[in-house]
């Protein structure tokens, strides 16, 4: 990140530092600058080709003239108040209960032996798309799906599916609690990787000597700091769950639908004048964001002094804090266990009968018949994602090892422009995006689609790498370039093989997250490039279960089986060289 | 400000390290009454350190102690850290970087001193005390690593502990500090008839120290080789 910093500066002063310039890898020194380019070009041509339609400017479809009547037409749509309502509950919602999940189990269990593995536990879970949750949520939640199968008839008495509205429903619920499956995991993850710069286990000690109960401890002297680390983390899900389109499009109410889906279903209609209506709405989602961003800032600023930590109060839902976080925490882990089981058993289903809990004939016939077409659909999602991944690998490498080899650290400003895409809502620049795509001939090209994937893998893959890379040694590079090495061959032959685990770990994070591009995918392919993101999307409104949940699980088990690559290969090549090879 | 149950004991207290069965140190016993000052030296990885993460609740897992600690009779192994009523003093001071120098005395005092205006004047009380008066709304970052390390000790005294255990708290100050921060810590236990196990490397702690004994020729005691 310090790339950026120092992009920023060179700007700022006009001239680089020209002494610490000086041994520089001459190839290196374009590198952040390509990256910025790359990285915030889409996002910022996205936003201003969404800002100037919104205002009616639009030369391709007669708009030539600034003016607001755009918005005219935007505020007389159909369903456009319970839309943002949905969006807003919704997503607020969401990002309070997960963060409430997360600090509960965090409070709760962080000083048991087995909570240093949890985070080894839940990464994998992470890699799984936010699509195939939802598709596995909807499974089992579904009037027809396993929960009231387990239940009917004998609790139940329902001979037939009932008539009830368990998913889809129109106050969003089946949709918050998809988020909330997705989300709490990430938060838990994320909280656990950030934990140790505030050295909980001295200050918990501290507290305990004072007379601190754990769960009183964490909350008072633990947790005020730890939020301020999470904000960034926390302002991405909340960002992420106030827009989201793929889940809400499978999992969310369609009439209304939250206003991202009505957005994109704007954009989407035939008559071309609705873009500039998209256009507005796209600017209205990105208000609404920032409306909740500044009101979550100000409710926090005004509860920072109603929770009095120097009260003395000993104790803080010493006994409630534990136990409802082991039984949230076990609904939601039971209810992934079960979606995944769900889809398992569903695409081998030939015959299942309401209310079986198991199919009555089990078949291959469903792998069998859409294999080729997944064969097709798996290549281009792969080749995509590797694309993407290799090239913010490369990106990622060239800013960190220009970043150590001038000396310069990282900022908070410049950890908020990684941020960026991931703080924009997507319906707010990627159509903007698209139309960019399509006058420079990209839209529905290779190229024009792993372009925008890489916008959201690279911050991931940067923020995996970054702090093993700043960790490693220099001295190692010095001794090989002692040794005679040229720069490239110290970088190739002793720095990326020491760096390998966190390199692949990297890989596979950008993988999965290329994976799970449903909005980018759909934009910029055009319709001429399919994914299994796309694909998936577009089945779960269909009615055939069986191709659904094969297209799922394959597209749920892909970034799995990436991650355990990611794994195993490190561990190989280190046994490898144990066995005496030479480098 | 101390909430006195008697001495502090070690019974055939013993830390073995679960990897090799090996024994960090021969069988201790040991007792401090209240006021009183013990020693414990030794070189690096003798088990200093972590014979008073046992004590204090926290032994790492990678340990297994056998014996027993007493305060004032009653066994401590049984009960929480939270509730074994052990004041500690690391080699940081560690005061909370979100309070303010009297948000942290304020966090040691217990709830049963009631009322937002009671509970002030005791901080400022205690303030002065540590020759600190107006101190209270400073960032702990702005204080001199002398007056973190009164600040730590007086918060410790806040909340009644019943025992002290110190591990090398006066490590990281210079020369002229140490001295002065030795006294009012040792003035303060003293005063407050505190059973006090000190861990050290430095043979001027355990001089000073060894002036609160009533038998100086038992208040040091040597691990290791």
């Amino acid at each position: 990140m310090g790339c950026f910093a120092g992009l920023r500066e060179v700007w700022r002063r006009g001239a680089a530092d020209k002494s610490a310039e000086r041994f520089c890898a001459p190839g290196l020194r374009g590198v952040p600058v390509l990256t910025l380019v790359i990285f915030l070009t889409p996002v910022g041509l996205g936003v201003l080709g969404t800002l100037l339609p919104a205002f009616g400017y639009f030369p391709a479809l007669g708009g030539q003239d600034f003016h607001g009547e755009v918005w005219g037409r935007l505020w007389a749509q159909p369903g456009l108040a319970g839309a943002v309502r949905l969006s807003l509950v919704t997503g607020v919602g969401a990002t309070v209960v997960s963060f409430a999940l997360a600090c509960g189990f965090l409070a709760a269990f962080h000083q048991r032996a087995w909570f240093a593995r949890v985070q080894v536990f839940l990464t994998p879970l992470l890699a799984i798309p936010h699509v195939a949750v939802s598709v596995g949520l909807l499974f089992i939640l579904a009037p027809s799906g396993w929960i009231v199968r387990f239940l009917s008839p004998w609790a139940t008495g329902w001979q037939v599916p009932p008539d009830l509205v368990t998913v889809q429903d129109p106050w969003g619920l089946s949709l918050v609690l998809a988020l909330v499956l997705k989300e709490t995991p990430y938060l838990i993850v994320t909280g656990c990787a950030l934990l140790p710069q505030l050295r909980p286990s001295v200050r918990m000690r501290v507290a305990a000597s004072l007379g601190y109960r754990p769960c009183a401890g964490w909350f008072k002297v633990v947790f005020p700091d730890f939020y301020r680390l999470m904000r960034l983390p926390l302002v991405a899900v909340l960002v992420f769950s106030l827009s989201v389109v793929d889940m809400a499009l499978i999992i969310g109410p369609g009439t209304p639908p939250p206003l991202s889906v009505l957005v994109l279903r704007w954009y989407l209609e035939p008559d071309l004048s609705f873009r500039f209506v998209a256009a507005a709405g796209g600017l209205l989602q990105l208000g609404l964001v920032l409306a909740v961003l500044g009101g979550w800032f100000l409710l926090v600023r005004l509860c920072q002094g109603v929770g009095d930590l120097t009260s003395g109060r000993r104790r803080v839902m010493e006994r409630a804090c534990p136990l409802w976080a082991a039984v949230a925490l076990g609904l939601l882990g039971g209810l992934a266990v079960l979606s995944l089981a769900g889809l398992g058993v569903w695409s081998f289903a030939r015959r299942w009968s309401y209310p079986q809990i198991v199919p009555d004939r089990l078949t291959f016939q469903t792998w069998v018949n859409h294999s080729g077409h997944l064969l097709d659909v798996g290549v281009t999602t792969v080749v995509i994602a590797l694309a993407a991944s290799g090239l913010a690998l490369v990106l990622s490498l060239g800013c960190l090892e220009l970043e150590k080899q001038r000396h310069r650290g990282r900022t908070g400003r410049s950890l908020l422009l990684l941020y960026l895409p991931l703080l924009v809502p997507q319906v707010t620049f990627l159509f903007g995006a698209q139309v960019c795509l399509m006058m420079v001939g990209l839209a529905g090209t290779w190229l024009g689609v792993i372009w925008l994937h890489l916008v959201f893998v690279l911050p991931y893959v940067f923020l995996s790498l970054a702090e093993a890379y700043r960790q490693q040694d220099h001295r190692y590079g010095q001794i090989a370039l002692s040794l005679g090495r040229s720069r490239w061959a110290a970088f190739v032959r002793v720095r990326v093989p020491l760096l390998l685990r966190p390199l692949c770990f990297a890989l596979a994070l950008g993988f999965a997250v290329s994976v799970a591009q449903y909005l980018p995918t759909l934009l910029a392919g055009a319709g001429r490039l399919t994914t299994l993101a796309t694909e998936t999307v577009a089945l779960a409104s269909g009615g055939n279960r069986r191709v659904v949940a094969v297209v799922t699980l394959v597209y749920s088990i892909l970034p799995l089986l990436v991650f355990g690559l990611a794994l195993v290969i490190p561990t190989l090549c280190s046994q490898h060289r144990k066995g005496g090879r030479r480098l | 400000m101390s909430g006195e149950r008697g001495a502090l004991v070690l019974d055939r207290a013993q830390i073995v390290r679960q990897a090799t069965a090996d024994p960090l140190f021969p069988p201790l016993d040991l007792s401090i009454a209240p006021g009183e000052i013990v020693t414990i030296m030794g070189p690096s990885g003798c088990g200093k350190s972590t014979l008073l993460s046992w004590i204090s609740g926290w032994l790492s897992p990678a340990f297994q102690a056998c014996g027993d600690v007493r305060l004032g009779g009653e066994s401590l192994l049984s009960l929480p850290p939270e509730r074994r009523q052990l004041g500690l003093l690391l080699q940081d001071p560690l005061l909370f970087p979100h309070l303010s120098v009297g948000g942290n005395l304020a966090f040691g005092l217990p709830a049963d001193v009631k009322g937002r205006a009671v509970r002030a004047q005791k901080v400022r009380e205690t303030l002065v005390e540590a020759e600190l008066a107006g101190f209270e709304d400073r960032h702990p970052d702005t204080l001199s690593g002398g007056q973190k390390a009164r600040v730590a000790l007086m918060r410790t005294l806040l909340s009644r502990p019943a025992a002290v255990l110190l591990d090398e708290p006066f490590a990281k100050l210079d020369e002229a500090l140490r001295d002065r921060a030795r006294h009012f810590v040792f003035d303060h236990v003293r005063r407050h008839r505190l059973p006090t196990l000190l861990v050290t490397h430095d043979p001027a702690d355990a001089t000073h120290a060894a002036q609160t004994h009533t038998h100086p020729e038992r208040a040091v005691i040597r691990l290791g080789p």
